[in-house]
């Protein structure tokens, strides 16, 4: 790892200010991504701050069905919230299986969203939940957050303090990881809300998460696993790789996609 | 350079670091407890284990400055006169064999077991074999393991 200078933030504006104070600055959350990235020098960020005690960025909310999730809740946080759990369980599953549990005691919301690497599990339940990422800056709504792979809408600077949502009626999340790293081969979230069904892919797609309006609207009309029989997944835009190729990927959106519907119940 | 200070084992240490010092490091190379093992340095083994504030984290994976104020607990310091309940049944139980993995098995262990105890729920053979997700062990098949772990379960 290259030398870099360390600052501890206090607040979200201290971190924004030393941020931008610092020549080639990186926030670091839980580090799960950002430590072993600057290990293999894929990052050399002159200064880190760490967002870790800054506590009005951390914590879950939930006031009728509205849920809000500080950017520094860890995975471990979301997975053990029972509040959380009651009003959306396919949120809490979705925490509960990312990576291990040292991973999980680390590893947060916001570094994980705004990393979005084309395997990680939370970008599809902010897609498929129609979440509002809220910033030091402003509010993006998740369908224009996500921008393909390890890229998204926020800025130079700009850092995520906490995501939003309403509680679905009915909302699950699917996943077949890859075994040895536990991160989403494919991964889908389906959710069954006021606005209607949304249906969510992560680490199928060439070009990280994405939603299907062929699902969805098969969903719409019967939200059952059965309605995604004559849906067909094309492989074209998937993944091809060691762990699977495209065609494989496509067979799997469609798998983990039942499973997740029938969860939902 | 910065001095980190923390809490380890119950003692006050305080060490001037370059600020990329990893938490493994400052434990076994400044503090030389080298009971925490570095097997893969890619997150991936957990042979680096330890508690920082009652949690488990792979110290590979986290840096000495993000530790500073913290209570941190290694394998060396799980022993109180006897050993630890999790270090008796992994001897009872035959549950290492080179013993390199054995330090991060033994600080999931008690992990996984006091935050089950903490939240009531059973820590069954499923349980623990999902838990020990983060924890590689190239010798014993892993069999020995759950076992050791399930018996100081049942004594912690
Ligand atoms: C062994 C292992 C297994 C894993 N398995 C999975 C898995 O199964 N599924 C999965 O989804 N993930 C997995 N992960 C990744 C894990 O979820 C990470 O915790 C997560 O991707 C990044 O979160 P972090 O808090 O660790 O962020 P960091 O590593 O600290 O930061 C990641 C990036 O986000 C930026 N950042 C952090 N916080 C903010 C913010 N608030 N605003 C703006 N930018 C910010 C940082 O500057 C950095 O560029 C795994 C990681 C490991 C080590
Ligand atoms: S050395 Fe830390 S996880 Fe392997
Ligand atoms: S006992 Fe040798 S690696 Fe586990």
């Amino acid at each position: 790892m290259q030398n870099t200078t360390y600052h501890k933030a206090s607040s979200a504006a201290d971190a924004a200010a030393k941020l931008s104070g610092a020549e080639d600055g990186a926030l670091l959350a839980g580090g799960q991504t950002l430590i072993p990235t600057m290990k293999q020098r894929l990052a050399a960020p002159s200064d880190l701050v760490d967002i870790s005690g800054v506590e009005e960025m951390r914590g879950i909310t939930v006031s009728g069905s509205t849920v809000t999730i500080g950017a520094m809740t860890t995975h471990a946080e979301v997975a053990s919230n029972a509040e959380l759990r009651s009003i959306c369980p396919g949120i809490a599953d979705l925490a509960g299986h990312i990576g291990d549990p040292a991973v999980r005691h680390r590893g947060t919301l916001g570094g994980s969203v705004a990393n979005n690497d084309p395997a990680a599990d939370y970008p599809a339940a902010m897609l498929a939940l129609g979440a509002t990422i809220k910033t030091d800056k402003r509010e993006i709504a998740a369908d224009d957050f996500f921008q393909g792979m390890f890229s998204t809408a926020l800025d130079e600077g700009e850092m995520i303090v906490s995501v939003s949502f309403e509680a679905p009626a009915k909302g699950a999340y699917a996943k077949f990881p890859n075994p040895a790293s536990r991160y989403a081969m494919c991964g889908v979230f389906v959710a069954q809300g006021a606005g209607g069904v949304r249906v969510a892919v992560t680490g199928a797609g060439d070009d990280g998460v994405f939603r299907s309006a062929d699902m969805e609207d098969a969903l719409s009309g019967s939200f059952s696993a059965e309605a995604l029989d004559n849906v067909s997944v094309s492989a074209d835009g998937m993944l091809s790789d060691i762990h699977g190729d495209a065609a494989y990927r496509a067979n799997l959106v469609k798998v983990m996609a039942k499973r997740a519907v029938a969860a939902a119940g | 350079m910065a001095t980190v200070s923390m809490t380890v084992n119950g003692k006050v240490v305080a060490e001037v670091v370059e600020d990329r010092t990893l938490l493994v490091d400052y434990i076994r190379e400044h503090l030389r407890l080298t009971g925490t093992h570095v097997g893969c340095d890619t997150s991936q083994c957990g042979a680096c284990v330890v508690h920082v504030n009652g949690k488990a984290v792979k110290s590979c994976t986290m840096l000495a400055a993000a530790a500073d104020g913290a209570e941190v607990t290694t394998i060396e310091g799980v022993a109180n006169g006897d050993l630890h309940p999790m270090q008796k049944a992994f001897n009872d139980n035959h549950g290492l064999q080179c013993g390199f993995c054995t330090p991060g098995m033994i600080m999931s262990g008690i992990d996984m077991v006091n935050r089950y105890k903490a939240e009531g729920k059973t820590l069954d053979e499923a349980a623990i074999r999902a838990e020990l997700e983060g924890n590689i062990c190239r010798c014993t098949g892993y069999h020995n393991i759950v076992k050791s772990i399930s018996q100081a379960a049942g004594e912690m």
